[in-house]
């Protein structure tokens, strides 16, 4: 893997190795000293065009629990916001030599067109409403730790899907790894041609949510009510929020977040023992050091002077196989 | 209708230097029924004589030899923007009419959407003296329909007639105003030029940066329905049929929109309509990638879409072929999709793309092509061109067997937002002369004069 | 190619049952002991080593194995990012004597990676190395306490250890140099 840029690129082995690796970093996070000095020596950067506080702050825990150096760059306040274009920023931040560039923007399809600029991996944190690979990858993780396989799980994702990144990457990782989506939302909030693009039955009521053995909930914004796409909030709550009484049992519950409480979720259900939204967060951690760890521990990318030396030794023998 | 070169450009007002003889191409104009080996003779800007192959003898005259081509009447594009005033770190008269001419282009015309917008006789005038220093080949002038395009109040219509406007267009907007839509139509009466109309209702592509569907419902991108495009064709025709008015609609782009079109016809509309290369041979898988060289207004559709519109060209619902060339710089197209400018260029890869992609696989005869790439003259009132012996001198060589890199040599264009860029093509233009001067030579391709 | 094999089957079986005594005459607190097992040979013969080891000394002395792909000196050299298999570490090794296993020692540079990876667990007392054969070659200041055999060897030959619940088959071989090692494959000699 070069570069985690989308979902749509992953298949169910790829999606399965990140898996088996954040075990391992779970496992890593049990212990007193969290940190191994894999990437020790490394340069990181991150790129936050939007801001992001549950995003942006587990890539930079990620990052350093494995030894790498972290240059972050949000927008607010930095040359972008005087109108420095991406790929001059993307230019001077070069200069760093990084390893990796982990990029959220507010358009699709930037994190793509970085890849043609760098020779760094790059790691897609959200583009437009285009993917979020690593949530959708967090939240596979998540399911699979209470679920074990999904194959032949129905997964439900409740909410406001046409401006949703999550949903997109979400739906696809879900239905890769073998279980059944449905999207449910207003008409207006779901994309036309939704289910033959993504693959997933679509409803607009929340008359079959009995069925479901997983409901994702996404944010609903207060805005797509000035923009016309929902008539009211009450209208919202009254149709699709997810509640008590919706819920049923033995139903998990999940969220993206951050939660907007009394829109998409009531105050009372996001304490529920069915919900996975805490473990969403943790596991994020664990996630994203396996995404790190799987694109740059291996050395495909050109690296100029490194390379000679590693060629070298790599000939006579393989180094660290050796006791 | 007036001939082509009666337009604005460097031969106006010059008589040709030189007869020129194109022998041994195989000529091929279908609307006139030709198609026959010829030597082509042209004198004082017009075709003289098809004599009999090898056999044209003419003292001073520039030979071209041209065995094994084919010539074709040349080509005329009613759709082009210049960029000119207010953009020409884009494009200029200079470097578009070269791009025209390398295309094949006799005639091409420059919409208004400039900066400042062309609304003003005196831009009118300007950009005709302009067009007589550095245009290769004859540039027609639209001028807005509405005062700084803003949709509100009609330009002086018959003034900007006067001063040599071709024609009105707000294209780049479209006229959302029903009431000011019917006022121009109506107006049309005095100013007796044609309208061009680019057509989508703002309220409906909202922000909308490529067809809705299946793709856009993929990629997470806000889309541009086709009922947009469709919903203003119906209004427009509809008043277009009321004012017994007519009205040339651009870059047709969805199926429903070329039933519009055929419907109005039927019903005795004075409607014209268009469609570019790119939107006959891509759809919005393309936009799949992301990459902002496939980002253009109105935007590329379905497979089924483009399938209607080649039935409708072939038809003749869709008269004639339009580039809609609209160059950019690079720091407008080398960023995210949804942030980049819309429009491709195309003057200099119509044919290319149209006969790779189409007449190659069988799709559409080269007859067809041909005549379509010419027809849009008669849209603007204009005689298209034509080899018949006594018209205007504009023809266009085409090798059909060779290939070529779209872009390779650089562009004649300032700009290179091509949508074929790096493309192998086949078919190229290897000369173009344009009201019997010789306004284009593929570097490559070698003249000898004849003693 | 060609194989020599030098430990056969019962070879390995009594060298093991020799370490194992080794251990628990050189550790009078058993209570103190702990064993863990380098990936991936090294964690299968800690525990025949654990099992030898409790019936000796009659007690429970823990078990664990350690993956040290987090903490190797070779990463980004590799073509591909090499595998991780899990570590496991239940007890606290803060004041015990920890003794690390592996198959073959080498350079040494396995060892060193382990070592970290256990300093990150908690302090241990002491650190001993355990290791079924020794084939010299050393390019870091480590050495073992218990051998199982010494297998002088040229550089470029390889050692493989085979073990029953891995290959079917309990033996250590010696073969000469091959074309260039496919990474990934034949995964025989550390």
């Amino acid at each position: 893997m070069r570069h985690l840029l989308s979902i749509a690129d992953l298949d169910r082995d790829e999606i399965g190795r990140i898996m088996e690796l954040a075990d391992s970093f779970a496992e890593v996070g049990r212990r007193d000293i969290k940190k191994v000095p894999t990437l020790r020596g490394r340069t990181v950067v991150s790129l936050f065009y939007e801001s992001s506080t549950r995003t942006s702050s587990s890539f930079e825990l990620a990052v350093k629990r494995l030894s790498a150096d972290l240059v972050s760059v949000k927008a607010a306040g930095s040359s972008v916001d005087k109108g420095e274009s991406l790929r001059d920023t993307i230019a001077t931040l070069s200069a760093y030599e990084p390893e990796a560039i982990i990029i959220r923007s507010p358009h699709a399809g930037a994190a793509q067109l970085v890849a043609q600029w760098t020779d760094a991996a790059v790691v897609n944190a959200g583009d437009g409403k285009h993917e979020h690979p690593s949530q959708a990858l967090l939240d596979v993780y998540t399911l699979r730790e209470r679920l074990g396989e999904l194959d032949g799980k129905k997964i439900w994702i409740v909410g406001d899907v046409l401006h949703s990144r999550v949903a997109r990457s979400a739906a696809q990782a879900f239905t890769k790894m073998g279980a059944e989506v449905t999207l449910c939302g207003p008409p207006p909030l779901i994309p036309r041609g939704a289910a033959e693009a993504l693959g997933c039955a679509v409803t607009h009521d929340l008359s079959e949510l009995g069925e479901a053995d997983v409901v994702y909930a996404l944010r609903m914004q207060r805005e797509r009510m000035a923009e016309s796409f929902v008539p009211s909030l009450r209208e919202y709550v009254a149709n699709y929020q997810i509640d008590e009484r919706r819920l049923g049992a033995r139903q998990l519950l999940m969220h993206p977040g951050p939660v907007n409480r009394g829109v998409e979720l009531s105050a009372e259900i996001m304490d529920h023992p069915n919900s996975l939204i805490t473990q969403q967060v943790r596991n994020g951690l664990f996630v994203r050091m396996a995404i790190l760890y799987e694109l740059l521990a291996g050395g495909e990318r050109p690296r100029g002077a490194r390379e000679q030396g590693a060629a070298e030794v790599s000939v006579s023998q393989p180094i660290g196989e050796p006791a | 209708m007036r001939r082509i070169a009666s337009l604005d450009w460097r031969g106006t007002g010059s008589a040709p230097e030189r007869p020129v003889i194109v022998r041994g191409a195989r000529a091929l104009d279908p609307r006139a029924g030709i198609d026959a080996r010829h030597d082509i003779v042209v004198r004082d800007g017009e075709i003289a004589e098809l004599a009999a192959p090898g056999s044209a003898e003419l003292e001073g005259a520039e030979v071209i030899e041209a065995e094994g081509l084919v010539a074709v009447p040349a080509f005329f594009d009613p759709h082009v923007h210049l960029r000119v005033p207010g953009r020409e770190d884009k494009e200029d008269i200079e470097t578009g009419t070269r791009a025209a001419a390398a295309g094949g282009y006799c005639g091409i015309i420059a919409m208004a959407n400039t900066d400042p917008p062309v609304d003003t006789p005196g831009a009118i005038d300007s950009l005709r003296e302009r067009a007589r220093v550095d245009a290769s080949v004859p540039v027609g002038f639209v001028a807005t329909v509405t005062r700084g395009m803003r949709g509100e109040e009609l330009t002086d219509m018959t003034e900007l007639a006067a001063a040599g406007a071709v024609g009105f267009s707000d294209d780049g907007l479209p006229i959302r105003s029903a009431r000011v839509m019917r006022r121009a139509l109506q107006y049309q009466a005095l100013a007796g030029l044609q309208i061009a109309l680019h057509e989508e209702d703002p309220e409906l592509s909202g922000g909308g940066v490529m067809h809705e569907g299946e793709v856009s419902a993929a990629v997470g991108m806000a889309g541009i329905p086709s009922v947009s495009e469709t919903a203003m064709i119906l209004r427009d025709a509809a008043l277009a049929g009321y004012e017994s008015a007519r009205i040339h609609v651009q870059h047709l782009s969805a199926a429903e929109s070329v039933e519009a079109v055929a419907r109005a016809k039927e019903d005795g509309v004075q409607i014209t309509c268009e469609a570019t290369p790119h939107h006959l041979t891509l759809t919005d898988e393309a936009v799949r990638s992301l990459d902002a060289r496939y980002k253009m207004n109105p935007p590329l559709r379905t497979e089924a879409d483009r399938q209607a519109l080649i039935e409708g060209l072939r038809s003749g619902v869709i008269d004639c072929i339009a580039t809609d060339h609209a160059p950019h710089t690079r720091q407008e197209k080398e960023v995210p999709f949804e942030q980049a400018a819309m429009g491709v260029t195309g003057l200099e890869t119509a044919f290319a793309v149209l006969y790779t992609d189409l007449v190659l696989p069988g799709v559409l005869p080269l007859e067809l092509i041909v005549e379509r790439l010419g027809s849009g003259a008669a849209a603007f009132g204009f005689e298209p061109a034509s080899l018949k012996p006594g018209s205007e001198a504009n023809v266009t060589l085409l090798d059909l067997e060779r290939t070529w890199e779209a872009g390779a040599g650089g562009w004649e264009s300032r700009s290179g937002n091509s949508f074929a860029a790096g493309r192998e093509l086949t078919g190229q233009v290897l000369a173009t002369i344009a009201g019997g001067e010789v306004a284009y030579r593929q570097r490559s391709f070698a003249m000898g004069v004849a003693q | 190619m060609n194989e020599k094999v030098v430990l056969d089957r019962d070879d390995v079986r009594r060298t093991l049952v020799r370490i194992a005594h080794e251990i628990v005459e050189n550790n009078r607190d058993a209570q103190a002991l702990a064993i863990v097992g380098i990936h991936t040979r090294g964690a299968v013969l800690a525990n025949r080593l654990h099992a030898l080891v409790t019936e000796l000394a009659d007690t429970e002395v823990p078990l664990g194995d350690l993956d040290i792909s987090f903490y190797r000196d070779d990463l980004g050299e590799r073509p591909t990012a090499p595998v991780v298999h899990a570590s496991h570490l239940d007890f606290d090794p803060d004041d015990r004597t920890v003794v690390l296993v592996d198959d073959v020692l080498f350079t040494g540079r396995t060892v060193r990676a382990a070592i970290d990876a256990l300093f990150d667990y908690g302090r241990p007392a002491r650190v001993q190395l355990a290791v079924l054969a020794d084939r010299g070659h050393r390019e870091l200041p480590i050495r073992p306490d218990y051998v199982g055999k010494n297998l002088p060897t040229a550089r470029g030959e390889r050692v493989f250890v085979r073990l029953e619940e891995i290959d079917g088959v309990d033996e250590v071989a010696i073969a000469d140099a091959a074309e260039p090692v496919v990474a990934g494959k034949g995964r025989d000699e550390r």
